[in-house]
């Protein structure tokens, strides 16, 4: 889940400060003029603050400053300079956001107030917000941050994880990311659309609902073995390990016909069955 | 024995009523030794409040026969009081802090430290068996002082409390000898090392319920077999997330008599034995009805738990990140399922599933996997509250993470499940509202008040006027629980609210514009009332001060912070008690 901030090469000198707020980024992605206009606009709330309607993140903000309008002028204004401290990395959603979230009380007292002139990164800002208790939100934080660690030895560019894979036969490789597959499922049928044009075996079309299983199956008729190189530079068989585990040491995949299948595939089938 | 003395006593008493004599001329028709006894079999503690009012006979005999006490604000009553009353107690439970605690609004060092009230519980009641603690401070201090000052001491459940870390369980373990129960759960306290688990004896073997999922720090695993292996009658345990399939694999094989299970990791780099065994075993367990845990689980690790699915009635996938194809291959074999608790990642897809297996479902959790997520990609929306309200006629519990709803989704809801007695919807974007219309939040909450004559606590969230507390005053007669976070117009929101709900408890708001005029429209409602809580709102020193003057018996605390006027009253907290004062508030809680 790429922010659209990384691939500005045009680097907006605002693009930094919009760290603070995704929406806010997106509105400085847009032509120069409009955003000028904008800077030159006098309204209520912080510097950089975007009145446009359509995004559900602004109608909150118009939707809170209607609720808000008749209410001391302190409601709107106040803490408008607290809220820029904002939580650095506001995209981040690994584990530091949540002991962010408690220095950031010392800052903004007045958090809540900031509801008419907040950010829609304000859930990040915001005390307390939304009601999760901390013990929950250091587990999810501990999930993301497991499933973040596996890949980030592997990781070439931020979120994809491409590897060669070869198929004894074809007169070309190609490469796959294992990042946008989750599992052997996903991976078998990426592989399948892949060498279709190659025609790896029987019964590959029209499967549906495929499961690791089904994934050697396919690979690993009698026909051919999915095989993958892992980080020591050995040749394993793919689907032995959890996905994660394997995504965390393939380096390439093979997938091996004919004569060199015979004699590996009998054996990863018995095992497959096994597991499920 | 004193009981037979007094029944012969009441043999004589009882011949002599004469049948025919009107109602008012008898005295107590029921002897001691008969009232007694009935009203030991009453727990409800509200019951027995009730049992207490109807005359001195049977407040006294009510008092006399009371095992458990239940205080639900530390604060509204003395421990001299309470033993006063209650000469007989063996359960104690007691809750502190105000639940936005839990929220980090209540700064550190606030208070709720139970050990004053330790100290005058081991004089009053020595031998008392079970302590119950909720949203209290516990210093490992505490836990020794507990463990080796109650020779009779069973059960400990620690519910969101801080404070303590490992030394203080160690106590615990070293010293209970007759231990039945340690349930330590979502506590913020720091997993300094220490393995207490070693610390049970050889001789514990009445440990019933051990749960220490919420902990993170290794514990000795052999320890751990050792003793899930001569505790026979362990019917409930809940590991951390160290505890690997292997190892609970060995834990089931001794304890397949249990009736509520947390795994650990459900997940594992090398597979050692086929997973078939672990399957076998969860099949062996057949008195299982609820599942916790599953961290890391993935769907080559689900099928494993399908034969101790069919007998569950609660499953708690809060911690595993199942996506909805998952969720709904579980959910197959989980037909009689009542509770269910899962994170957002399932999407509406997998609540779909829900609507389309679990028939019996009564309450629904969706947590938000990623709560500060930007992108809002991911996450459930209005059609899964809708396919599942459709499949769940007896659905009365919801807790909703979204990030969108739109005010005919949530009508559609409770026309589908009119009987919600809990409804809470966290619209997670401040001040959304209705998506496809943009108009406020109001008829969502209109609604279900007006649907559902049942509703005993209701969160709002979303973009709110002071309609939608004009509806919660004038439909939600039996609401007890509201909590309300960025809402409201004016001063007419809280008022609505507090002219009506006769059976509200508990109020707690959070960031609202209503100011001293709408608190103080609340004058005579405080006293029926346990507590309210309003942060970040209008009101003032002066407001505050106005309201303790005319109720002597609220406590009305204010919180001071560094950034805030003098003249504001930033965090304001109000109960009724009956013990005065704090005697222990820091220098930052005012008592007005």
């Amino acid at each position: 889940m790429s922010v659209p901030l990384e691939h500005d090469y045009i680097g907006l000198s605002d693009a930094s400060r919009s760290s603070e707020s995704s929406n806010i980024s997106s509105d400085q992605n847009e032509p120069n003029n409009v955003f000028n206009l904008k800077a030159t606009e006098l309204s209520l709330g912080l510097p950089g603050f975007s009145k446009n309607v359509g995004a559900t993140t602004k109608n909150f903000m118009l939707g809170a400053k209607r609720g808000f309008a008749d209410v001391s002028g302190k409601w709107v204004l106040k803490g408008g300079s607290e809220a820029q401290l904002g939580v650095n990395g506001g995209f981040e959603k690994s584990q530091t956001l949540t002991p962010d979230v408690k220095p950031v009380e010392d800052k903004k007292k007045g958090s809540g107030n900031e509801n008419g002139s907040a950010q829609p990164s304000a859930k990040a800002q915001v005390v307390g917000w939304p009601p999760i208790r901390s013990f929950r939100k250091n587990t999810m934080a501990a999930n993301s941050s497991k499933n973040a660690d596996v890949t980030e030895g592997s990781l070439a560019a931020g979120g994809c994880l491409f590897v060669k894979v070869s198929m004894d036969g074809a007169p070309y490789l190609r490469k796959i990311d294992l990042k946008t597959n989750h599992n052997y499922a996903e991976l078998s049928k990426a592989l399948e659309k892949m060498f279709s044009c190659f025609t790896l075996g029987n019964g590959v079309k029209g499967r549906e609902g495929l499961s690791e299983s089904n994934l050697k199956d396919l690979l690993h008729g009698s026909e051919c073995v999915l095989t993958y190189e892992d980080k020591d530079g050995d040749w394993m068989l793919v689907g032995d390990v959890p996905w994660e585990m394997f995504i965390d040491s393939c380096k390439r995949l093979r997938i091996m016909k004919g004569s060199e299948a015979i004699g590996l595939a009998p054996r990863s089938t018995e095992k497959c069955k096994n597991k499920i | 024995m004193d009981l037979d003395q007094k029944r012969s006593r009441s043999v004589d008493r009882v011949d002599s009523v004469d049948p025919d004599s009107s109602e008012s001329t008898r005295t107590c028709p029921f002897p001691d030794e008969v009232l007694e006894p009935v009203l030991s079999l009453i727990d409800s503690h509200k019951d027995r409040s009730s049992v207490s009012l109807v005359c001195k006979d049977w407040y006294h005999a009510e008092r006399w026969s009371r095992r458990h006490v239940f205080i639900g604000n530390c604060y509204s009553v003395s421990l001299e009081i309470v033993a006063g009353r209650f000469p007989k107690i063996r359960s104690v439970t007691l809750k502190g802090k105000p639940r936005f605690s839990d929220f980090n609004l209540v700064p550190e060092d606030w208070g709720a430290d139970v050990h004053p009230w330790l100290s005058v519980l081991a004089e009053a009641y020595p031998f008392l068996e079970e302590l119950r603690l909720k949203r209290m401070a516990v210093s490992d201090e505490s836990l020794e002082f507990l463990a080796t000052n109650f020779t009779e001491f069973k059960a400990l459940s620690l519910l969101s409390c801080d404070g303590f870390s490992m030394e203080g369980l160690k106590a615990i373990a070293t010293h209970c000898r007759n231990l039945t129960e340690l349930d330590i759960q979502e506590n913020g306290i720091d997993d300094l090392g220490g393995d207490w688990l070693s610390c049970f004896p050889e001789t514990l073997t009445t440990l019933q319920v051990l749960n220490f999922a919420s902990l993170n720090s290794e514990v000795s695993f052999n320890a751990l077999e050792k003793l899930v292996t001569r505790c026979k009658s362990l019917r409930v345990l809940k590991v951390n997330r160290n505890i690997n399939l292997d190892q609970l694999q060995k834990l089931l094989l001794w304890a397949p008599q249990l009736t509520e299970l947390g795994t650990g990791s459900f997940t594992q780099d090398l597979v050692t034995r086929p997973v078939a065994d672990l399957e076998t075993t969860f099949g062996n367990c057949k008195n299982l009805l609820t599942i916790s845990g599953l961290w890391d689980i993935n769907s080559v690790y689900l099928p494993i738990i399908y034969p101790a699915c069919v007998g569950l009635s609660f499953l708690n996938l809060s911690c595993a990140a199942l996506r909805s194809f998952e969720l709904a291959m579980v959910l197959m074999h989980c037909k009689s399922v009542r509770r269910l608790w899962v994170l957002d990642n399932v999407g509406d897809a997998g609540l779909e599933a829900v609507g389309s297996w679990c028939p019996l479902l009564e309450e629904l959790r969706v947590f938000p996997a990623d709560p500060f997520d930007q992108e809002e990609v991911a996450g459930v929306t209005e059609s899964g509250l809708i396919s599942v309200s459709q499949g769940c006629p007896k659905l009365h519990y919801i807790l909703y993470f979204c990030h969108q709803m739109t005010n005919a989704a949530v009508a559609t809801v409770v026309q589908n499940c009119p009987g919600f007695t809990h409804f809470r919807l966290c619209i997670m974007n401040l001040g959304q509202p209705d998506y496809l219309t943009n108009e406020p939040m109001d008829e969502a909450f209109g609604a279900v008040v007006r649907t559902c004559p049942n509703l005993q606590r209701l969160a709002v969230s979303g973009l709110l006027t002071d309609l939608t507390f004009e509806y919660i005053g004038k439909y939600a007669k039996n609401l007890e629980i509201l909590s309300v976070a960025f809402a409201g117009s004016s001063d007419l929101g809280l008022k609505y609210v507090l002219g009506g709900c006769p059976r509200l408890r508990k109020l707690e708001i959070r960031d609202c514009p209503f100011g001293n005029a709408a608190l103080l429209s609340g004058l005579t409602k405080y006293e029926s009332m346990r507590s309210l809580w309003m942060s970040a709102c209008n009101l003032t020193m002066n407001g505050c001060r106005v309201l303790a003057k005319e109720m002597p018996r609220l406590n009305v605390e204010v919180m001071k912070d560094e950034d805030s006027e003098d003249s504001q009253a930033h965090k304001v907290y109000i109960y009724r008690t009956v013990a005065g004062p704090r005697r222990d508030a820091p220098p930052f809680v005012l008592t007005l």
